[in-house]
């Protein structure tokens, strides 16, 4: 087993143990803490495959701005344990099985032999971010600059939306 | 190197792990969360077909992903708060107005 092997078995297998966390802990902070340790392993994942700048734009987006959103929101609100309530017995009984399903179908399809994805991971790309920027302000551009009204919309959604009514 | 079948694998797996606490959890909170977690899964096979294939579209396609992330993460926390304003619980099985 080579050391990169390694590493993403290593990366992977913390990945998913995070997320099995996620659904299994009760307690909201517990399960975010669980979900930064997910998004940390992933770009690890994307340093293994040579994408740095995706990697360094998860840590400080994902891993850093939305996560403290959130552990920042559930310490706002207090949240405390959350209560089980009885769901219906179909979902009790199907609910497994059928997600086991889902993801046993997803991984059917992406490892069908004939499938045209290329086997292997074939050499870094190099300046990869280099190329990234040139696409971003080339052809993507206008996608690129309505995400700034995107942006600027959600900021105004969440103003209206959290300020208090006026009595 | 590591094929790519294997991320798209690991991708597949916290998809469903994402999937599965969606409908499981019962917190709008950590519902919200599992969201992320399934974003974060489609990223991960953005950036394996990107290296698999040599052309970096990928990787410009997680960036679009993480920004939409993100401005649905302000307006859906902004929700959040306004649920627990008005509901006094973050329990999805109160917010029921429309149900029949």
């Amino acid at each position: 087993m080579t050391p990169v092997l390694l590493i993403f078995f290593v990366l992977a297998g913390l990945a998913v143990i995070g997320a099995l966390s996620l659904v299994v802990q009760k307690h909201p902070i517990h399960s975010a803490l669980s979900l930064i340790v997910v998004m940390v392993c992933l770009a690890g994942l994307y340093l293994l495959m040579g994408a740095e700048f995706v990697a360094a734009v998860q840590i400080i987006v994902y891993g850093g701005a939305i996560m403290v959103l959130f552990i920042f929101v559930i310490m706002l609100l207090n949240a405390g344990e959350e209560e089980r309530t009885d769901f219906s017995k179909l979902a009790k009984i199907a609910g497994l099985p059928l997600a086991l399903a889902l993801t046993a179908a997803i991984s059917a399809a992406v490892v069908k032999p004939d499938a045209s994805i290329p086997n292997a991971t074939q050499a870094v790309i190099p300046d990869a971010t280099k190329l990234i920027s040139s696409m971003l302000f080339q052809e993507f551009v206008y996608p690129f600059e309505l995400t700034s009204f995107l942006i600027l919309v959600a900021i105004m959604g969440a103003l209206v939306l959290a300020q208090r009514e006026k009595k | 190197m590591v094929p790519t079948q294997y991320y798209l694998i690991l991708s597949a797996i916290l998809f469903g792990l994402g999937a599965v606490a969606f409908v499981f959890k019962r917190n709008i909170i950590t519902i919200f969360m599992s969201i992320e977690l399934m974003l974060n899964a489609v990223n991960l096979a953005f950036v394996a077909f990107s290296q698999a294939f040599g052309k970096v579209h990928g990787q410009v396609f997680v960036l679009f992903v993480i920004v939409v992330a993100a401005a649905e993460a302000a307006v859906g926390l902004g929700i959040i708060i306004l649920i627990q304003r008005n509901r006094q619980s973050l329990n999805v099985e109160k917010v029921n107005l429309l149900k029949l």
